[in-house]
């Protein structure tokens, strides 16, 4: 048997690279760990840039009638701002940490599918190149990242354009197919997080002794699992609209526009979910640590986030309040909404009682998540007057809506992630960040971002409307808008003193141990930074804080609960020769750039360029079958219990 | 008999991964039909005064529908025979699901070009028309994507990927779920598209 | 959690996999699905002669649903497999019922 894999191996059709050196080395990876860490790099440049088209926005805005940018202009700006962080930042960063983390935390070698982790990978960077390349067909997308039916025919600017064979119907397909491409890469990731938590624990690992972390990964998987699909079909629709005369969203035909809006948000709701969930599990790592307790209320924390999971289907409606449902629709809705602020507030409740009585280290870490749960709040609070359906009908399409999501994205979400970076940054690169850098990017990360959205509310209360490029003078709304642009500055200098402070650190920064926070759960019993195959003997686990438990119980050895598997060898052996490790490839890559040449037919109307596409992603996932396993399966691999 | 246990690392729940992944898959395309099979749905009576589902030639989508049919009791016969460790019956079953796919796709294209032609039924007509074709063809990708993963399979047993001792016996399982879900998405297409919509409108 | 673990891996190791029908059974359930397709298209042909659509329609999703659930639950072999397996399929299955049940709701009232 060796000798036909070997054989194939050599003299296969496709052959398959077995070396990690160099450039080709991360472009073939297959290993979660550099996958995350491409991630959460490619992330950071999305990230940046919606951070620079915000400034944008906020310096056109900073002073009434300004003209810094046009209508349309700004229409674009704001549009790719949204997309751009909730596809193409915030939920790969949240990849970065579940690719990099969830084998760690439930002692596995890697993820269930590794060739199908990196085409993840490359899909949602092929996505975002392909969305940003709408610049050289007409334009960014401009009808905000929600584009509703029948604007997103129309375009923001009815006068200027029509859809079909014009600029917006251009737009629209960058907006449709890049998402959808976004779509194909979390939802592969859904199915490979899945098996590989249900699938893939340590021996003893049971779900109730998983990190928090990796339980938010499977709630979060889940959501994607089920969310992906409905915005991809509103996506497809959308793109038969847009490119070929379809008419789902066409009144005149029989289309009905309220469709997208469903579609949307049964997809949108859960995905801000998919959003918090990681930040909030970051945080439920982090707390702990640094407080030197145990989290409180694991079991409550757990069942919250999986309810929160649940409920998150049941609210979509709460975005459509005045988009003229009816009485009873929004009264069902505005209850479940009302209803889905108690897990959160379990949780929330749960965390202070966590820090209560601590022993507290205010660690960068610690201060983001303090931070968290602060902003979070106060984002949740306005989340809770939108519930009520009249207020929303004052609230909707106003700045107050723009606050309260950024409180619970920014606030929420993105204080979560910053914190996790800092985390786990002496894990990954096994060198520690610097400490005062990460001080002052903190508080004058907080500093700017109350300034830039606090006053938002007001502004809201006070009428001033979103997506409008400018507003009159004369209405009260100068000062606040003026106060909002500093803060705005602020933030990016704020983290433009996080990404140096990486960048320093990873190559000069101070050796970190495997475990400089004096930590409670298994990946830090690895070392920093931790070897390809991650433990040279996975871990047993007999209990929740297994790390806690080895360092400072009388336990001796622990005593496993034959609850799981993953290990490839006997327990005790340290041969490493007998590691598994899934090897490099070349087909995800190859096939995820068949997405935006398919993608770029069908903008340019170009069957062949669409056949092209198509053919590439045929060819490479042939490929990918029928790639050898360069590895010849061991004689000696686990052997089913004998009963 | 032969399976692949032996060599494949242990898991939780006993269940391979990538069956467990194609379930989990499995799951999420239910939400995928499903929209657009809501969408559909809710577009049946609009018609924008153009055709609407009387077009529809019931005898001959019968047809396609049995064939579909035969071809998941042919996917298991090809399973079957991959875990009874005879090839060549593999062989046989696997290009009988593949060859019966072929000729639903063929009847359904068949059919469109008709509705195209002889009833005005485009895609651009009206709602009704829209969601009906990209539905359908939405569906036929997905028969097609089946098709050339059964050819592949089939290949692959003379290349030594999928062998007599069962090797690649997990592959040839995979495969067929993802093709009794086609179809019994179909089952539901016609019924849903093709049969409660002509009772109604007849 | 870990008791029925346990045995179910006893029983795995032992029947080699878990029960798989024979190919006669196989054929059983072809010919099943084959009548329930006939009663279908039966029917239909009953409602274009004038059959109430209050008994045609239901009687359509009647049998919709049996054809359904034989191939789910032996062709695709969920009825023998692990319990895990059947509820990421079912939970998908609810949501999409319900979700779009209520979408449909919505829009059609």
């Amino acid at each position: 048997m060796s000798a036909v894999d070997d054989q194939q191996r050599r003299t296969g059709l496709f052959q398959r690279p077995s070396s990690t050196a160099g450039i080709k080395g991360w472009l073939t990876t297959t290993d979660h760990k550099r996958i995350g860490i491409m991630y959460f790099v490619a992330a950071m440049i999305f990230f940046m840039a919606a951070g620079i088209e915000a400034l944008l926005l906020r310096l056109q805005l900073a002073t009434p009638e300004a003209q810094v940018l046009d209508s349309d202009v700004y229409s674009q700006m704001f549009t790719m701002h949204g997309v751009t962080m909730i596809f193409f930042a915030v939920m790969p960063l949240s990849a970065a940490f579940f690719n990099y983390l969830l084998p760690l935390l439930i002692g596995a070698r890697d993820v269930a599918f590794p060739r199908l982790n990196a085409l993840s990978l490359w899909v949602f960077v092929s996505g975002g190149i392909f969305l940003y390349s709408a610049v050289f067909f007409g334009g960014y997308p401009d009808t905000s990242w929600v584009n509703y039916a029948p604007i997103q025919e129309v375009g923001a600017d009815p006068a200027g354009y029509t859809l079909e064979g014009g600029v917006q119907s251009n737009r629209m397909l960058f907006y449709s197919l890049s998402i959808q491409i976004a779509g194909i890469a979390s939802l592969a990731s859904a199915v490979n997080f899945i098996t590989t938590t249900l699938n893939m624990r340590a021996p003893g690992m049971t779900f109730m002794r998983m990190p928090v972390f990796a339980w938010m990964t499977l709630v979060v998987s889940f959501l994607m699992l089920f969310a992906m699909p409905i915005i991809g079909v509103a996506l497809w629709q959308l793109m038969f609209d847009a490119g070929y005369g379809g008419n789902f969203f066409r009144p005149g035909a029989g289309g009905e526009p309220i469709l997208w809006q469903h579609l949307f948000w049964l997809f949108g709701h859960p995905e801000v979910y998919i959003l918090i969930l990681p930040a909030f599990g970051i945080v439920s790592e982090i707390l702990p640590t640094f407080s030197r307790k145990p989290l409180f209320g694991y079991a409550a924390v757990v069942f919250s986030g999986v309810a929160i999971g649940f409920l998150g289907f049941g609210v979509w409606a709460h975005h459509m309040f005045t988009s003229g449902l009816g009485p009873v629709a929004n009264a069902a809705f505005g209850l479940t909404t009302m209803f889905i602020a108690v897990p959160t507030g379990i949780k929330i409740f749960n965390w202070l009682g966590t820090i209560w009585f601590g022993s507290l280290r205010y660690r960068v870490p610690m201060l983001f998540s303090i931070g968290l749960v602060a902003m979070f709040t106060i984002g949740g609070l306005s989340g809770v007057t939108h519930a009520i359906v009249p207020h929303n009908a004052q609230q909707h399409e106003t700045y107050y809506v723009v606050a309260h999501f950024h409180y619970v994205l920014f606030g929420g979400s993105v204080f979560g992630l910053f914190a996790g970076t800092y985390y786990w940054f002496p894990k990954v690169f096994g060198r520690m960040y610097n400490e005062r850098l990460g001080q002052a990017h903190f508080w004058i990360q907080l500093i700017g971002f109350n300034l830039a959205f606090g006053p938002q509310h007001i502004l809201g209360l006070e009428g001033m409307p979103r997506r409008y490029y400018t507003y009159p003078p004369g209405m009260g709304w100068d000062l606040w808008n003026l106060v909002s642009t500093i803060g705005g500055f602020l933030i990016a200098l704020a983290v433009l003193l996080f990404v140096i402070n990486l960048v320093w650190s990873a190559r000069k920064g101070p050796e970190a141990p495997s475990d400089p926070w004096d930590a409670r759960t298994v990946e830090w019993l690895t070392s920093s930074p931790p070897p390809q195959h991650n433990w040279d003997v996975v871990p047993t686990i007999s209990a929740r804080d297994e790390l806690w438990h080895r360092k400072y119980t009388d336990e001796e050895i622990p005593r496993p609960v034959p609850a799981g598997a993953s290990s490839d060898h006997e327990q005790g052996e340290a041969d490493s020769e007998h590691i598994h490790l899934p090897d490099p490839s070349w087909w995800p890559l190859v096939l995820a750039i068949g997405l935006p040449v398919a993608s770029w037919g069908v903008v340019m109307d170009s069957w062949p360029v669409i056949g092209g596409g198509i053919a590439l992603m045929l060819f490479a996932g042939v490929a990918w079958g029928n790639e050898p396993v360069t590895e010849p399966e061991p004689d000696d691999v686990a052997e089913p219990v004998e009963p | 008999m032969a399976t692949e246990t032996a060599h494949a690392p242990q898991t939780n729940f006993n269940v391979s991964n990538e069956k467990m992944g194609m379930w989990a898959f499995l799951g999420s395309e239910l939400l995928f039909f499903g929209a657009f099979i809501t969408v559909y749905l809710v577009y049946v009576p609009r018609t924008a005064d153009g055709p609407g589902p009387e077009v529809f030639d019931i005898p001959f989508t019968s047809v396609s529908t049995f064939i579909l049919l035969m071809s998941s009791l042919a996917m298991v016969l090809a399973l079957a025979g991959m875990q009874d460790g005879d090839l060549r019956r593999f062989r046989t079953w696997t290009l009988a699901t593949a060859l019966m796919g072929l000729v639903f796709l063929g009847g359904q294209l068949y059919e469109f070009t008709l509705f195209v032609q002889q009833d005005g039924l485009g895609l651009t007509t009206s709602a009704f028309s829209t969601s009906f074709y990209v539905l359908t063809s939405f569906h036929k990708v997905h028969v097609a994507v089946g098709v050339l993963m059964l050819g592949t399979l089939w290949f692959m047993s003379f290349t030594g990927r999928i062998r007599a001792d069962g090797q690649g016996t997990n592959a040839v399982e995979n495969v067929g779920l993802y093709w009794h879900f086609v179809d019994i998405i179909w089952i539901i297409i016609f019924t849903v598209v093709y049969l409660i919509p002509v009772d109604l409108v007849t | 959690m870990t008791d029925t673990h346990d045995a179910q891996q006893e029983q795995d190791q032992q029947g080699q996999h878990q029960y798989h029908p024979s190919t006669g059974e196989y054929w059983q359930i072809a010919a099943i699905l084959a009548v329930l397709t006939a009663v279908e298209i039966g029917l239909y042909y009953a409602g274009q002669a004038g059959m109430a659509a209050s008994v045609t329609i239901p009687g359509l999703i009647i049998l919709t649903i049996l054809k359904f659930v034989l191939v789910v639950l032996w062709f695709m072999h969920l009825r023998f497999d692990r319990p895990v397996l059947n509820r990421l399929f079912i939970i998908g299955l609810i949501f999409a019922g319900v979700l779009y049940g209520i979408v449909a709701l919505i829009t059609l009232t």
